[in-house]
């Protein structure tokens, strides 16, 4: 206080030149004479204004966690740290058990990354964006051009199709216990950016288009296809999350958002729209993002182009890995959410399905985000499983594992209960939005019930 | 009908639902311009089944063996099947179309110099991979006319979800459960 005073009268007399040192005025005791060169205050270095010191000016300028916080993501990396990076294959598990409410923080955002190289850093002055194909008036714009269109925000979740699959990507019975293993796939943002309606309508779409083909300036020019229907109706292109320009690793500086549909459409670092009359069935389509469920009618057959993901929840505390302190009241709560649309039900049970509660759900319900849920459980010591069901409002429901195997497989997955279903060849299913048990166990310890 | 084993089922699919560009289109005035030839061709990587987008140039098995004996074979291993990279003639069921491949080593290979490959030699390697998957035969060449009419093995395997018609705005969940 007195410091600042004495700075104003000097400044009065004296004038601004006078403090042309880099002081601010008003700047905290221990910096008021840094920048003049002249004496320290006694107390700058003693240790009961530590938390008034700030760490440095990069933190001053863009805020890190607590040092106490310590959510972080886990990598799984095909080649280790080390191997030239072009070659590296990466993804980003987001700590899911950890979140607060519906919105992931932007730095711990999951990611999968099938360009198949190291993230690319693009100068968004130099990034174009081009519509082409079927339409009357091919444009190109600059990320200035697209910055100037009226822009939406939405919340929604984004979720790879291969989340919550127990194989690939260095999954295995060893580390298939916490929320970050199992679902760390999934994530939740505000997404501010263009209607892809607005631009489609910009190049005027001619008749008889049918689908839109994406493509990304990164390494590999990963694309897609998707109907031209999703393309109108809620697709976007953005450039934004929780109010800041969308990260390197999320596809800076502008991606395709598809709300409720997988994250593989979710095109990064876009560079191309092209409006067609077919899917592209590039390989990143097929068989990248297909399955192989030959049926009676279908021998041999892949299953392709499955877009939307299905209702689903997992409940977060407790959940696996983590320790009960003892018995007492704890809340259940969990995030569920549906690539149809909102949330309209989440059931609990805390004795693995044979009764159920429903749960209270933190308010607004939004569509196609991540949805909060909550319910009171007094914990008696004794061995529980814990589920939660999510009912969409198409009126999905969220399957059982036994379910989802069957929907895969068919009946004879009744044959195999709690194995997860794979193809003829050994292969994996994909959006699997099974329940999730959790058994706490009379130690208090959570341990993941589903597999293994 | 989602047991027709076609994948033209996908190219009509959605046209039911598709809105077309309306008359109240707003004017964004002066924002974006149009492209030049040169832009969309340098940008434009499509290639569709029919071989549409397909650059001029030409390649024969012997002639990719060549270039995978000296671009491919350290990832892929000597004959293709030995790895770390994906086995090359392990799955020729998994591709529903000859041009997906083309598509795919010439945007995504090799994996350190993507986009370093030659029409030429994506068509060789090509056709190179066509043989050791004993699609075409040794002395065949592959170019833009010839590539789209190879027949992949399993053309009649490929289901979309996709429900026909499927409309956003519907109630009709798309394409989860079968």
């Amino acid at each position: 206080m007195n410091s600042n005073e004495s700075d104003r009268r000097r400044f009065l007399k004296e004038g601004a030149v006078a403090l042309a040192g880099g002081v601010a005025l008003g700047a905290t005791p221990g910096h008021a004479q840094e920048g003049r060169g002249e004496k320290k205050l006694a107390n700058v270095d003693d240790p009961k204004y530590a938390g008034a010191v700030p760490v440095s000016a990069d933190w001053e300028a863009y805020g890190v966690p607590s040092r106490f916080a310590g959510s972080k993501r886990t990598a799984w990396r095909l080649l280790p740290l080390g191997v030239p990076a072009q070659l590296h294959q990466v993804t980003l598990y987001t700590p899911l058990q950890n979140q607060a409410g519906i919105i992931t923080p932007s730095g711990l955002h999951y990611t999968v990354n099938h360009s198949g190289t190291a993230y690319p850093d693009i100068d968004p002055q130099k990034h174009r964006l081009l519509i082409h194909g079927m339409v009357e008036r091919p444009l190109i714009f600059t990320m200035e051009d697209i910055k100037r269109l009226p822009s939406v925000s939405r919340i929604h979740f984004l979720e790879c199709n291969a989340n919550t699959r127990p194989t690939g990507f260095g999954r295995g019975k060893e580390n298939w216990q916490t929320p970050q293993q199992t679902h760390g796939w999934a994530s939740c943002s505000e997404w501010t950016g263009v209607r892809l309606s607005d631009l489609l309508r910009q190049v005027g779409v001619k008749k008889g288009a049918s689908w839109v083909i994406s493509e990304g300036a990164d390494q590999v020019r990963f694309t897609d296809s998707i109907p031209l229907s999703k393309a109108m109706y809620d697709t976007l292109v953005v450039y934004a999350q929780n109010g800041e320009p969308i990260r390197r690793e999320q596809g800076f500086p502008l991606r395709l958002f598809t709300p409720g549909f997988a994250g593989v459409h979710n095109v990064k670092y876009l560079r191309r729209i092209e409006v067609v009359d077919q899917p592209q069935l590039s390989h990143f389509e097929i068989p990248m993002h297909a399955e192989r469920r030959p049926a009676p009618g279908r021998p041999g057959g892949w299953i392709t182009h499955r877009f939307q993901i299905g209702p689903k929840s997992v409940i977060l505390r407790p959940s696996g890995g983590q320790q009960l302190p003892g018995v007492g009241y704890f809340e259940i709560t969990g995030l569920a959410w549906s690539g149809a649309g909102a949330v309209r039900k989440v059931e609990v049970s805390t004795d693995n399905g044979r009764t159920w509660q429903v749960a209270q759900l933190q308010q607004p319900v939004l569509n196609k985000a991540f949805t909060r849920f909550s319910v009171n459980w007094n914990w008696d010591g004794e061995e529980a499983v814990l589920l939660s069901r999510c009912t969409d409002d198409l009126g999905q429901i969220q399957p059982s594992l036994a379910q989802y195997a069957e929907a895969m497989l068919g009946p004879s997955a009744r044959a195999n209960p709690g194995v997860y279903p794979v193809d003829p060849k050994g292969g994996f299913f994909s959006m699997c939005n099974a329940i999730q048990p959790w058994k706490v166990t009379r130690d208090g310890s959570v341990i993941n019930a589903m597999f293994f | 009908m989602r047991c027709s084993s076609s994948l033209a089922l996908l190219m009509a699919v959605v046209l039911a639902a598709c809105e077309t560009a309306g008359a109240q289109a707003p004017d964004y005035k002066n924002v974006g311009r149009t492209p030049t030839r040169e832009e969309i061709q340098a940008l434009d990587l499509t290639v569709l089944a029919d071989g549409t987008g397909l650059p001029s140039g030409s390649g024969t098995p012997k002639q990719g063996a060549a270039i995978f004996a000296q671009k491919c074979f350290y990832c892929h291993g000597p004959t293709g099947e030995e790895g770390p990279g994906p086995r090359l003639s392990r799955d020729a069921n998994s591709v529903p179309v000859a041009t997906t491949i083309f598509d795919f080593i010439r945007r995504a290979m090799p994996m350190d110099r993507e986009g370093s490959l030659s029409a030429d030699e994506v068509y060789s390697l090509v056709a190179w991979i066509f043989y050791r998957n004993h699609i075409i035969q040794e002395d065949d060449v592959m170019d833009a006319k010839s590539l789209p009419k190879v027949q992949m093995p399993n053309r009649n395997g490929f289901f979309p979800a996709v429900n026909t018609g499927w409309d956003p705005k519907g109630t009709r969940p798309n394409g989860i459960y079968h």
